[in-house]
């Protein structure tokens, strides 16, 4: 195992730099809010949330220096959040497409 | 480096290393189920949201950007501060690890603070899902082009551009997800009162911080789910009006 892994301490300059950076993209969000995008509007606040989650986990919660099989755990819960979606999309999606039968 | 003989290690581990990343990967396994748990309300407001958008975006015009945005600041700001909290706890500061704490308590009081006067006016105004709930609908032929999206919308009836139902729905979703995400604050303070008692107890050594460490995650992890909630509950149809 790699001892030095979670010895690593972060200056406060990055985590001066990470506050920064949440807080532009949290004026951006606030920003692209008004302008007109079409059906692009909620597409691009929820590529801003995840750009600031990701890097709320990577820098602040330390995924940068974690082991690996931490990250995989992280990971996973966001691949079951996409499964969980996925079907659930799917499903209602879907049912359009079969005509109910009349019942009587 | 022989961490064998340190108080602070457990017997069942190898090294104090080992002890740090398996408490930490216990943490995020949590923090992995509490991702299902929101995603769940996520997962809701989507299947609603996309068969009510009109009735979403004019909900969403109900909330203050201004308070919703204050407290994306606030809480945003809590991160860094429990940040620099577990920063101390490495390297052995115990006043500072007790002083970002108490400031990171209260960001998080001001953000709930902010909350409940959100609340109240949302309770004034009838907005709160239940009985009282009372949402007057606005008439305009623009909205009712918007809402039916036909070209043969003309030999209809006046309509409401949206129905009170479904803006009701809107503010199921918001209190229930708001309110979730308050009650891990509430929880999250709790642990920080504890935590700094901890601290006073001197039970912290560069080689042993891991709840300050865990309880950081957490905080993360509830900054995370406001992060999504700000512009899925605030932002919805800005452009439109």
């Amino acid at each position: 195992m790699n001892d030095q892994i979670d010895h690593h301490i972060s200056p406060i300059r990055t985590y001066i730099i990470v506050f920064m950076a949440l807080m532009v993209f949290t004026g951006i969000t606030v920003w692209v809010a008004f302008q007109d995008l079409g059906y692009l509007n909620t597409f691009v606040a929820v590529t801003i949330a995840v750009i600031k989650a990701t890097i709320v986990a990577w820098y602040f919660m330390h995924l940068k220096s974690s082991a690996k099989i931490t990250r995989v755990v992280a990971l996973a819960g966001v691949i079951w959040l996409i499964v969980m979606f996925a079907l659930t999309m799917s499903d209602y999606a879907a049912r359009s497409w079969i005509p109910f039968p009349d019942p009587w | 480096m022989s961490n064998s003989h340190s108080p602070h290690l457990h017997h069942h581990f190898h090294s104090l290393e080992q002890q740090r990343q398996a408490s930490s990967l216990g943490m995020w396994v949590f923090i992995a189920q509490e991702i299902m748990f929101f995603g769940g309300l996520f997962c809701g407001y989507v299947v609603y949201r996309n068969m009510y958008p009109e009735a979403f975006a004019v909900a969403s015009h109900q909330l203050s950007i201004g308070w919703g945005g204050f407290n994306t600041v606030v809480l945003i700001f809590s991160s860094l501060t429990v940040a620099l909290a577990v920063r101390s706890a490495q390297l052995g500061k115990k006043n500072q690890i007790i002083g970002w704490l108490v400031a990171t308590i209260l960001l998080g009081v001001i953000f709930l603070g902010v909350k409940c006067i959100e609340y109240s006016a949302k309770w004034e105004h009838h907005l709160v899902p239940g009985i009282h709930f009372n949402y007057e609908p606005h008439y305009t032929d623009d909205a009712l082009h918007e809402s039916t999206g036909s070209e043969h919308g003309t030999d209809h009836h006046p309509a409401p551009a949206v129905y009170p139902g479904h803006v009701q729905i809107f503010f199921a979703f918001y209190f229930a997800m708001t309110g979730m995400h308050a009650l891990h604050m509430i929880i999250g303070i709790g642990l920080m009162i504890w935590i700094i008692w901890l601290a006073t107890k001197d039970r912290f050594a560069p080689e042993y911080y891991a709840p300050v460490e865990l309880f950081g995650l957490y905080w993360h992890f509830v900054d995370v789910i406001w992060i999504f909630l700000f512009p899925l509950l605030y932002l919805i149809g800005r452009h439109v009006t």
